[in-house]
């Protein structure tokens, strides 16, 4: 198995926040690696990292990532002065630009909406139009920064099936940053759990998704657990 | 994502069983309350309001003069000042001295914007050109425009190249000023955006940086078409001997009150009349924009 991405005894200190204390992470080519972790626990700060988008931060150790990285990020930072289809082309170079921009759109199931604005769109289609803007660019590394964290639960079920139909398809690695238990059982082959800047657990998941949703409850119960929510504090409810 | 909107409608109706949903009140129910009327918002905005105002002060200005409260010498009454408009542009003079002004007004706007566009693209997109030119336009603008006219005078003497200059001084100060802080308020997360597509410098410029500017530039151009006709009055004062300043110059010396009264309100109109156009421009240019104004 060849790592698309190699990160060896990563360290990251920022002024104000954020701590990475020795993170060695790989993800093999089209392999789909969820990083599960809590507030702080410097799962965005290691995203920032391999993205390379971290050069106010102190640290040390290495990163090997591919030159061909597509952000997701939480939201979608589509340029409001561009329209859609412009927003998925942009900085694309060749001569069939729109028509390859066009078939992203229509991947994303909006294809008709390519000569809108931005703000004539949900929070839901601006972030599929941010999908399709990666997506176009067909990398070998697909970062996403808990780009549901913003959506509601209806739409956020559909993205899961849209990203997990996409993913199947263009097969890139792909690194999702969420707190989101139920999001990281749904779409990651592989769960990565961060605690205070260390990796905490590993939790390979079962590969098709019938054995998946077979065993759910006790995959959900388990990474639940790891991140400090025990049986008798769901049992107790709020507070 | 159509289909599955369908999906989870059916499944909705499944649920809740052979009932349909109720929205009405059972019968024996207090009766439902009225749709509440927005009573903290402005109220409906009406077609021709922002004339309101200037209808008004022109009421009482034909009752005043109507009733004879009004000296002529002091203002005369509207229709005295219609009829010497009207005698003014029958003559010519006011349609030649206009065009003076508008011409002046142009040449110094589009010379005040165009090194206001310069400088602020230097300053603004490099840290150099910063360091070089902010605090320098900072410098200036503490000095009142006005304030130059005796040495502009001394370096181009009294005719049209100072008359021209000191309008573009005006115009460059604050289309400088909007335009710099625009371009340097590029958001960070754009910023990042272009970064992880790799767009070069260039193309950051182009598709990101300037097109975001663009609503700051065009803020600037309305203060600096009004700074335009401002500096314009100020400079045809001043030993002019063609324009609508020179026309109400002439006018005080004969005590032509209805002549002044002419000349202020073409200034208005030529001021009401550019800001409109600029902002008819940036509602064209800004289509991408929702504001509270639309």
């Amino acid at each position: 198995m060849t790592a698309v991405v190699r990160v060896r005894n990563l360290k990251r200190t920022f002024t104000l926040k954020g701590v990475l204390n020795g993170v060695d992470l790989d993800i093999a080519r089209g392999e789909f690696v969820a990083l599960l972790g809590r507030s702080g626990s410097g799962k965005s700060t290691l995203l920032r990292a391999i993205a390379d988008l971290d050069n106010e931060a102190r640290g040390s150790g290495e990163i090997d990532a591919p030159a061909n990285i597509a952000v997701v990020f939480q939201h979608a930072r589509l340029l409001p002065w561009k329209r859609v289809l412009e927003n998925v082309t942009l900085g694309l170079t060749g001569g069939d630009v729109r028509a390859r921009g066009q078939r992203a759109l229509e991947e994303v199931e909006l294809g008709d909406r390519a000569s809108a604005w931005p703000y004539e769109l949900s929070g839901g289609e601006q972030q599929r139009v941010a999908l399709a803007r990666s997506l176009v660019r067909e990398p070998d590394l697909l970062l996403a920064d808990e780009p549901f964290g913003a959506l509601d639960a209806l739409t956020r079920i559909r993205m899961h099936a849209l990203v997990r139909r996409l993913v199947e398809r263009h097969k890139p690695a792909a690194l999702l940053v969420t707190h989101d238990v139920e999001e990281a059982i749904e779409l990651a082959d592989r769960v990565v759990l961060l605690e205070g800047g260390r990796i905490a657990a590993e939790l390979v998941l079962p590969p098709t998704p019938a054995e998946r949703a077979a065993a759910f409850v006790a995959l959900r119960r388990r990474l639940l657990g790891l991140l400090g929510v025990t049986d008798d504090l769901i049992a107790a409810g709020p507070p | 994502m159509n289909a599955m909107t369908g999906g989870i409608l059916e499944i909705a109706e499944e649920l809740s069983g052979a009932e349909p949903l109720r929205r009405e009140a059972p019968s024996g129910a207090p009766p439902v309350r009225a749709r509440r009327r927005r009573t903290l918002g402005l109220g409906e905005p009406l077609a021709f309001g922002p004339l309101l105002g200037p209808g008004l002060l022109l009421l009482y200005w034909s009752v005043f003069s109507y009733a004879g409260l009004l000296d002529p010498r002091i203002l005369p009454a509207p229709w005295a000042t219609l009829a010497t408009a009207r005698d003014l542009i029958a003559d010519g003079r006011l349609p030649a001295n206009l065009a003076v002004s508008a011409v002046r007004a142009a040449e110094g706007l589009v010379f005040g914007v165009a090194a206001g566009l310069a400088v602020a693209l230097v300053s603004g997109l490099s840290r150099l050109g910063g360091y070089v030119f902010d605090s320098l336009v900072q410098m200036k603008r503490a000095i009142p425009t006005l304030a130059l006219i005796p040495l502009v005078i001394l370096w181009l003497g009294i005719g049209e190249p100072m008359k021209v200059t000191v309008i573009a001084l005006s115009v460059f100060v604050p289309v400088y000023l909007q335009t710099h802080a625009a371009l340097r308020g590029t958001e960070l997360k754009y910023l990042e955006l272009a970064e992880t597509l790799n767009l070069g410098r260039w193309r950051f410029l182009r598709d990101v940086v300037l097109p975001g500017a663009l609503p700051g530039f065009m803020l600037g151009l309305r203060f600096a078409v009004m700074a335009a006709w401002l500096a314009l009055v100020v400079v045809e004062q001043l030993n002019a001997t063609s324009g609508i300043g020179y026309m109400i110059d002439l006018a005080r010396t004969y005590a032509q009150t209805d002549v002044i009264v002419v000349g202020l309100v073409v200034y208005a109109l030529l001021g009401l009349g550019s800001d409109a156009a600029v902002r008819f421009a940036e509602a064209r240019l800004i289509g991408w924009r929702r504001t509270l104004a639309q």
